[in-house]
């Protein structure tokens, strides 16, 4: 049928898919028996087309119109032989479908008609099974009937068995009862009681039983009895004590007197572990190995950190040995201990105390007694109590660690303490006893912190007096193996003596090494490994307050401020300081201000990363401070060698009878002095400071004429007219001079740099020859004299100033005031000044020939 | 403010020795020594018109010899007494003398300073009598009793500290008692000042570094302050109104304030000078005003609230300024009562060697420098006013 359809439906419709068609035959068939149920919304669609041929609206004679409206003859003859066609073949498929349905419903009827058979039979078997069963109940019935009596009978006897193997067990739970003591099976005992306990406690009004329960109370008390005995003595271990407890609860023993009395045991315990470790800390031997000093290595040594420290070689374990057998136990060894012993068996009895009395499950009336709370706020109380005792020990102890050696041991130390106490946090979470312990850290951290600074700033004075002795050590010969030593520089074996320059590098060098150790060893507080390194103490506090602040800024604040008192201290009573530790460190407080400090902090910071939760100081107020007192040392020097130089040109002038001295025949030689030490001193400072910048000079500053006070001599005025014209007496040239020139100031601050300090001194020293010279008399001879010696220094100071205008300044001032100061001013022939100071200059030792110019070595004969 | 300009004066000769005429309180007066070695020294008596700003001078003859310290009496306004160096035979000595003005010089026409003729017959000192000392050394200054009645001096020679009494209307002196300085090397007074508390029995003494106090009448020694300064000790000055304080100064640049029951430690340190500082003097009146010279050619004029007899300045009168001028008063708490320097006076080129109060006006002094050039110059106004209210 279907190749039918296939071979018709060509011309008119497209060519279908299988399925499709399939389903149209489909429906239409269920369109034929009234099953439309699928495809109603389909046809309504279609059904209003009365064209549609399928449709149920189908009008055929408007199909009809419409297709001989629309189509040709042709396609009508078409449409016409293809209707034909579809009728045909939907005729054949009636007639398949038909006898289809026939050939089904005759099987059928054949079927029907068996089974009618089948079940005729079944119903007379039911009959007879249905028979059978009520003589089954008929004779079961009669069975029970007869055993009921019997049955009766065994259910009583066996009760009977029963109460009779209880009351055996009660008759003989007294006997069992002693046995279970004699064998120390307490937990027996105790479980038999119990089972017992009710029924003696119900029949106790029977005689019998009274007797029964009276004994099982005597021996029961005597094995409570036994029990708290062997509880109080303590000899037991924990485990056995434990049981002890469990067994006691279960004898009605009241909970709480059970909880003090386990946790007085316990304390006795822990105690006897406190008066241990006290033990240990009492002996106060004098030990350490500060008090030690390797000879090989000198007392620098005593701070240098071990870089391994903690391993046999520290230097504790290498020089107790030697020192005192019995020495004590280092901090590490102690806190070992006290974990160990005293941390350890806290927790133990933390945990079997929770196990016994918090944890327990609850049954029965110990219920109701709310024991967990109560049990739970004796054992803090009890860990409190203990454990602030073991805190102040450990704090004890740790104060006792003034050795600031081998850091890595304490840390190690704090670490281990740290870490134990978190396992009693862990049993005890709401205990305070962790942060407390963290508290401790904290402060031991703290007081470390001082300690180094303590150590830092003693070291710094320690190598200022090694350096104070360098300097003080005899010039020639002296052998300067013990200061190079001493600070650890290069100087060892050396026969020369340690210069300035050596002396400062190696200075500076120890100062940065030792704060670079230092700080290394407190880094290892902030170590990764370190338990209480990520407490945020040791995050944020400990690394810009403690470390940045308490120990860098303040040590170099304090290197500042003990070169300032320096100069207050030494500069009235009589400078104790040697001029040269002065310079020396003044050009140390430069170099901190120029670089070190910088470089120091910025060390710090990196190490520690230090962030700045708090304002810090900052570099620049550091560096200022250093500055200043760089400043203030640079000052003194000046003020302080001036001064040596005023006192001999003071006391030159004092001590000399101007009046009547002889024709000057040579350069005084204070005067040679003067200018010996002046070149001294510029060769010391020299070493440590740059040169600077001077004026330029004229070719031959040393030949300078001096305007001497008989050529300024004129009747002239300098001052307004309101003075009267009376005879003048002053020096004209000078006021003229002082008129236009900036005034000198004498005791200002120099700049850093060798001509600006030597002309601060030979200010000072010339200021003080001028104020001098005003208050003696002088004679010819000696005017002569002042101005024999004013050539000279002119010849030689020029060279050491800035502004040689300067010295020649003052020396004027000082001729022209001796001039005034002179009964009988008549002055020397220049050319004779010149003659006498030339054979002066070669009199005198020549003081390192490059500083004198050619010009003068070249007039010497 | 424009009397507030500094007034100068010139001498023509160097000098160093400056004093204000003690007994006068009327009128601004000075007494100038002059130092010459070849010419004849004289005294400038120099009078300052406060209201209209005009210096007027006298001068007399001091033919002795150059004065290296003047000092005038308390008691009457014409006498005087001067250090003087005399040369004899090649010989410097230092001498001291009582010296009676002339009369006729005040009633002397005050004629103006340029005035040619005046200055052509000077007018000589009338010697009352010499000091004679001759026995005891150079005299190094001679101090009258302060506010007494001109019968006591006292004068410092090397080593020696004198009290003259001087009797027959001064004419004649005897000493009435010494003390003596002994130690070792050649020790010699270099400045002294006579207490004005304990009933003028004490006298402070400067030599080298150390300054000491003496009781007059046992002429012994009841106070030393070794090393007081680092160096020489220049001048001293009492306060004048709390008895145990002193100032000191000298050539360590410092100016330093001592309790001289508390000899230790100076009580306050002054470092503003550039370098030695030669004199030191409080204002009578108002003795938180402290006025230094100094050879670095400078006057300062400091203000040292905190130890002078006035901490507070004058609580009273605040609660008469509190009902009207709030803003005033406001100014005047604000204002911290801190020692301070007023001000720094650079009007000489040369080393100034004597400052003085003027003894008629205490918001007035004078400052003397080497070149013969004496200034006067006068308390702030704002300053004198916040003293003063």
């Amino acid at each position: 049928m279907d190749g039918d359809i296939n071979a018709t439906a060509p011309g008119t419709t497209p060519p279908d898919t299988d399925p499709a068609r399939k389903r149209r035959v489909h429906g239409m068939l269920k369109l034929y028996y009234g099953l439309n149920e699928e495809g109603k919304t389909v046809d309504q669609a279609e059904s209003m087309d009365p064209c549609d041929i399928n449709g149920p609206h189908f009008d055929p004679e408007v199909y009809l119109n419409k297709l001989r409206r629309e189509c040709s003859l042709g396609e009508l003859m078409d449409q016409e032989t293809c209707m034909v066609k579809q009728i045909r073949s939907l005729d054949s498929d009636m007639q398949t479908l038909v006898y289809e349905n026939y050939n089904k419903f005759i099987s059928a009827t054949d079927t029907i008609r068996k089974m009618k058979n089948d079940f005729k039979k079944m119903e007379d078997e039911m009959d007879c099974l249905s028979t059978n069963m009520a003589s089954i109940t008929d004779f079961s019935a009669r069975i029970s009937g007869t055993l009921q009596d019997q049955h009766a009978q065994i259910t009583k006897l066996s009760g009977v068995h029963t109460l009779l193997r209880k009351l055996q067990f009660l008759f003989e739970l007294p006997a069992r009862l002693n046995k279970c003591l004699e064998l120390q099976a307490y937990a027996q005992a105790v479980s038999s009681h119990r089972r017992a306990r009710c029924v003696l406690q119900q029949y106790s009004h029977m005689p019998s039983f009274r007797g029964i329960q009276d004994d099982c109370h005597a021996i029961m008390d005597k094995l409570a009895q036994e029990l708290r005995q062997k509880f109080r003595d303590g000899g037991s271990s924990a485990k056995d004590l434990s049981e002890c407890v469990e067994l006691l609860l279960q004898l009605d023993e009241p909970a709480e007197e059970l909880c003090d009395k386990f946790l007085s045991h316990a304390q006795s315990r822990l105690e006897a572990d406190l008066l241990g470790l006290e033990a240990e800390l009492r002996p106060p031997l004098s030990y350490g190995p500060t008090a030690v000093t390797d000879p090989y290595t000198g007392p620098a040594h005593r701070l240098s950190v071990e870089p391994t420290a903690g391993s046999p070689t520290g230097p504790s374990s290498l020089n107790n040995p030697f020192l005192s057998p019995s020495s004590r136990t280092d901090i590490l060894e102690f806190i070992d201990r006290g974990c160990n012993e005293f941390v350890s068996s806290l927790c133990l009895v933390i945990a079997s105390y929770q196990e016994l009395f918090v944890n327990r499950p609850q049954e029965g009336e110990l219920a109701s007694k709310n024991i967990p709370q109560m049990a739970i706020g004796k054992l803090h109380a009890f860990v409190d109590a203990l454990a602030t005792r073991y805190f102040s020990l450990v704090e004890r102890r740790i104060q006792e660690e003034k050795s600031v050696g081998d850091n890595s041991l304490l840390v190690r130390a704090l670490d281990r303490f740290h870490r134990r106490l978190q396992a009693v946090a862990k049993l005890l979470p709401g205990s305070a006893v962790p942060s407390q312990g963290t508290e401790i850290v904290v402060r031991a951290a703290r007081e470390r912190i001082k300690q180094y600074l303590a150590a830092l700033q003693s070291f710094y004075l320690n190598s200022l007096t090694d350096v104070r002795q360098a300097l003080a050590a005899p010039r020639l010969g002296g052998s300067s193996a013990g200061v190079g030593s001493h600070l650890g520089g290069p100087a060892t074996g050396k026969e020369a003596p340690a210069s300035l320059p050596e002396l400062l590098s190696t200075l500076s060098a120890s100062i940065l090494n030792q704060i670079k150790s230092v700080l290394a060893s407190v880094h290892l507080f902030t170590a990764k490994d370190i338990t209480f390194s990520n407490k945020p103490y040791f995050k944020g506090d400990f690394c810009s307050h403690g470390v940045r602040e308490s120990l860098v800024v303040n040590f170099i604040k304090f290197v500042c401020q003990s070169s300032r008192q320096f100069c207050e201290s030494a500069g009235d009573r009589g400078g104790s300081t040697p001029p040269a530790l002065l310079l020396l460190l003044s050009r140390l407080c430069l170099d901190y201000e120029t670089s070190t400090i910088t470089y120091i902090l910025t060390l710090t910071d990196e190490q520690f990363l230090v962030q700045h939760h708090s304002p810090v100081t900052a570099v620049t107020a550091l560096c200022g401070e250093a500055r200043e007192a760089a400043q203030k040392l640079l000052n003194h020097y000046v003020k302080v060698q001036g001064l040596i130089i005023s006192q001999m040109l003071r006391k030159s002038v004092e001590t000399r009878d101007w009046v009547n001295t002889i024709e000057p025949r040579n350069v005084r030689a204070v005067m040679k002095r003067v200018v010996e030490d002046t070149t001294s001193i510029d060769v010391q400072v020299g070493l440590l400071y740059e040169e600077g910048v001077r004026k330029a000079h004229s070719s031959d500053s040393s030949k300078r004429t001096f305007s001497v006070y008989s050529s300024s001599r004129q009747q002239t005025r300098y001052a307004p007219s309101y003075t009267p014209s009376a005879p003048m007496d002053t020096n004209l040239l000078s006021n003229i001079h002082k008129l236009f020139s900036e005034r000198v100031e004498i005791f200002s601050p120099v700049e850093f740099n060798k001509v600006s300090v030597l002309t601060g001194i030979i200010k000072i020293s010339l200021k003080t020859f001028l104020e001098c010279v005003r208050l003696r008399t002088f004679g010819r001879y000696g005017l002569q004299q002042i101005q024999v010696d004013c050539h000279y220094l002119q010849m030689y100071l020029w060279r050491f100033v800035s502004d040689e205008n300067l010295v020649h300044f003052l020396l004027d001032e000082i001729v022209g005031s001796t001039a005034h100061r002179c009964l009988d001013p008549a002055p020397m022939e220049q050319s004779v000044i010149e003659v006498i100071c030339e054979r002066g200059a070669t009199c005198i030792p020549v003081f390192l020939p490059l500083t004198v110019p050619p010009a003068s070595l070249s007039s010497c004969p | 403010m424009e009397d507030d300009a500094p007034v100068i004066y010139g001498l023509e000769f160097q000098a160093r020795a400056l004093t204000s005429q003690t007994a006068e309180s009327d009128a601004i007066r000075f007494l100038v020594g002059t130092q010459s070695l070849k010419f004849d020294n004289q005294i400038h008596i120099i009078d300052f018109d406060d209201e209209n700003n005009i210096i007027s001078k006298s001068v007399l003859q001091h033919q002795a010899g150059e004065i290296w310290h003047i000092s005038a009496s308390p008691a009457d306004k014409a006498v005087l007494t001067t250090c003087y160096n005399k040369t004899s035979e090649s010989r410097v000595v230092t001498c001291g003398a009582v010296w009676r003005m002339p009369p006729e010089w005040e009633s002397g026409s005050h004629e103006s300073p340029d005035d040619p003729h005046n200055s052509h017959n000077p007018q000589n000192l009338e010697l009352l009598c010499h000091l004679d000392n001759s026995s005891h050394g150079n005299a190094s200054c001679v101090l009258w009793e302060p506010m007494g009645d001109g019968k006591h001096v006292i004068s410092l020679a090397d080593n020696h500290a004198l009290l003259w009494d001087l009797t027959e209307s001064s004419t004649q002196a005897t000493i009435s008692s010494s003390a003596t300085l002994e130690g070792k090397g050649q020790l010699k007074f270099t400045a002294g000042k006579w207490s004005p508390h304990h009933n003028c029995t004490q006298l402070a003494t400067a030599n080298d570094t150390a300054i000491r106090g003496w009781d007059l009448r046992t002429m012994s020694q009841i106070y030393c302050i070794e090393n007081a300064h680092g160096q020489l000790v220049r001048d001293l000055d009492f306060n004048p109104n709390k008895q145990y304080y002193l100032a000191s100064c000298g050539d360590d640049c410092k100016v330093k304030f001592w309790d001289v029951r508390n000899i230790n430690e100076p009580v306050k340190t002054l470092e503003e000078h550039s370098h030695w500082v030669w004199s030191v003097r409080f204002n009578h009146s108002h003795d938180q005003l402290v006025l230094t010279g100094s050879s670095d050619s400078r006057v300062i004029l400091s203000n040292m609230v905190s130890i002078s007899s006035e901490p507070f300045g004058h609580l009273v009168d605040d609660d008469d300024l509190s009902d009207g001028e709030d803003n005033h008063q406001d100014e005047k708490t604000q204002e911290p009562l801190q020692d301070s320097i007023i001000s720094t006076y650079e009007e000489h080129e040369d080393s100034v060697y004597a400052v003085e109060w003027s003894s008629a006006d205490p918001w007035l002094f004078a400052s003397l420098s080497y070149d013969g050039r004496l200034v006067i110059n006068r308390v702030p106004r704002a300053l004198k006013y916040h003293i003063l209210l």
